[in-house]
C-alpha cells in the first residue's frame, strides 16, 4: 500500500512538471506577443488594454500553477480576495482626480 | 520550543503557519507596488506628454530580462518538485539555477542602469526616468532578498533537508511564492515601463 501511495505521488508531481514545462513555453511566447504588438504603434488606449491583458494573463498562470493557487485554501483566497479589493482601490485613486477631480471636490 | 505548525496544518486554517506567513507577507507586498502603480498612472495621466518607454529604454535587454526571470520561475518550482521527488541532489541543481537567473538579471539591469547614466539620464532628470528608477529600483532590491533566501537555502540550510526534510520542502515552497511574486511583478513593469 506504502509503495502505491509513493508510486502514486510521484506520477502525480510528474503530472505537475508536464504542466510546468507547457506552462513556461506559453509565457515565452506571450512575452513574444507583447513585444511584437508593441511595434505596431497602437493608439494608447488600445496598446495599454492590449499590453496589461496579456500581462494578467501571464500573471494569472504564475499565480495559478507556479505559485499552486489553483489548489490552495479557502483562508488564502480570502486573504487575496481582501487584497484585491484594496488594490482596485488604490489603482482608482489617480481615476478619481480626472477632469481635476471636480465630483469628489 | 520548536515552532509550531511548520509541517502539520493548524486545524483551525487548514495550513501551516510559513504558507499562512508568506501569502500575508505578498499580500502587504500588492499594496507596496500597487502604491506605486497607483504614482505612475497619477503621473502619467497628469503629464502634458509622456515619452513612449522604447525611446529611451532598451527593450531588447528587458525582453531578455523577462525570459531570464520567467526561466527562473520555473527552475525555482522544479527545486521545490524535486524535493517532492525525494531527488536532493537534482534540487541543488534547481536551486543553483535560480540564484544563477537571477543573477543574470542583475547583471542585465546594471549594465542598462549604466548606460543611462552615461549619457547623463538620471531620476532627478524627468517623472518619467524617477517612476522607472523607482518601481525598477524596488524590484531589484526584491530579486537580491529572493536571491539571498535561495542561496541560505541552497547552502547552509540546506542541512534541515537532513533532519526534516518535510519542513524544509515547506521552506523552499514559501521562498519559491516570494520568488514567483516578484516574477509576477516584473510581468507588468516590463510592459508598463518599457513597451508603452
Amino acid at each position: 500500500m506504502q509503495a502505491s501511495t509513493t508510486t502514486d505521488h510521484a506520477a502525480d508531481i510528474d503530472k505537475h512538471v508536464r504542466i510546468y514545462i507547457t506552462v513556461f513555453v506559453t509565457l515565452m511566447v506571450l512575452t513574444i506577443v507583447t513585444v511584437a504588438i508593441s511595434r505596431f504603434h497602437l493608439p494608447v488606449p488600445i496598446a495599454v488594454s492590449v499590453a496589461l491583458f496579456v500581462a494578467t494573463v501571464k500573471g494569472t498562470l504564475v499565480a495559478c500553477y507556479f505559485m499552486h493557487l489553483l489548489s490552495e485554501k479557502k483562508l488564502i483566497y480570502a486573504v487575496l480576495a481582501l487584497t484585491a479589493a484594496f488594490f482596485v482601490v488604490l489603482l482608482s485613486l489617480p481615476v478619481l482626480t480626472v477632469h481635476d477631480g471636480f465630483w469628489i471636490r | 520550543m520548536d515552532i509550531p505548525y511548520t509541517v502539520e496544518v493548524r486545524p483551525d486554517t487548514g495550513l501551516t503557519n510559513g504558507k499562512i506567513g508568506i501569502w500575508l507577507f505578498l499580500a502587504s507586498e500588492v499594496m507596496l507596488f500597487g502604491a506605486l502603480f497607483a504614482s505612475y498612472i497619477l503621473i502619467r495621466t497628469g503629464a502634458t506628454t509622456w515619452p513612449r518607454g522604447d525611446t529611451i529604454l532598451n527593450v531588447p535587454l528587458a525582453t531578455f530580462n523577462t525570459i531570464v526571470l520567467i526561466s527562473s520561475s520555473v527552475t525555482m518550482v522544479m527545486a521545490w518538485a524535486s524535493l517532492k521527488r525525494n531527488r536532493f541532489g537534482t534540487f541543488r541543481m534547481y536551486m543553483g539555477a535560480t540564484i544563477l537567473l537571477g543573477g543574470v538579471f542583475l547583471v542585465v539591469k546594471y549594465f542598462e542602469y549604466s548606460h543611462k547614466f552615461e549619457l547623463g539620464l538620471f531620476p532627478s532628470t524627468n517623472n518619467f526616468l524617477a517612476i522607472y528608477f523607482t518601481l525598477t529600483g524596488l524590484h531589484m532590491l526584491h530579486v537580491i532578498g529572493g536571491m539571498a533566501v535561495n542561496a541560505y537555502f541552497w547552502g547552509p540550510g540546506a542541512k534541515l533537508w537532513k533532519t526534516n526534510p518535510e519542513w524544509f520542502t515547506n521552506r523552499v515552497e514559501h521562498s519559491g511564492l516570494f520568488w514567483h511574486f516578484v516574477d509576477l511583478v516584473w510581468i507588468f513593469l516590463f510592459p508598463t515601463l518599457y513597451l508603452l
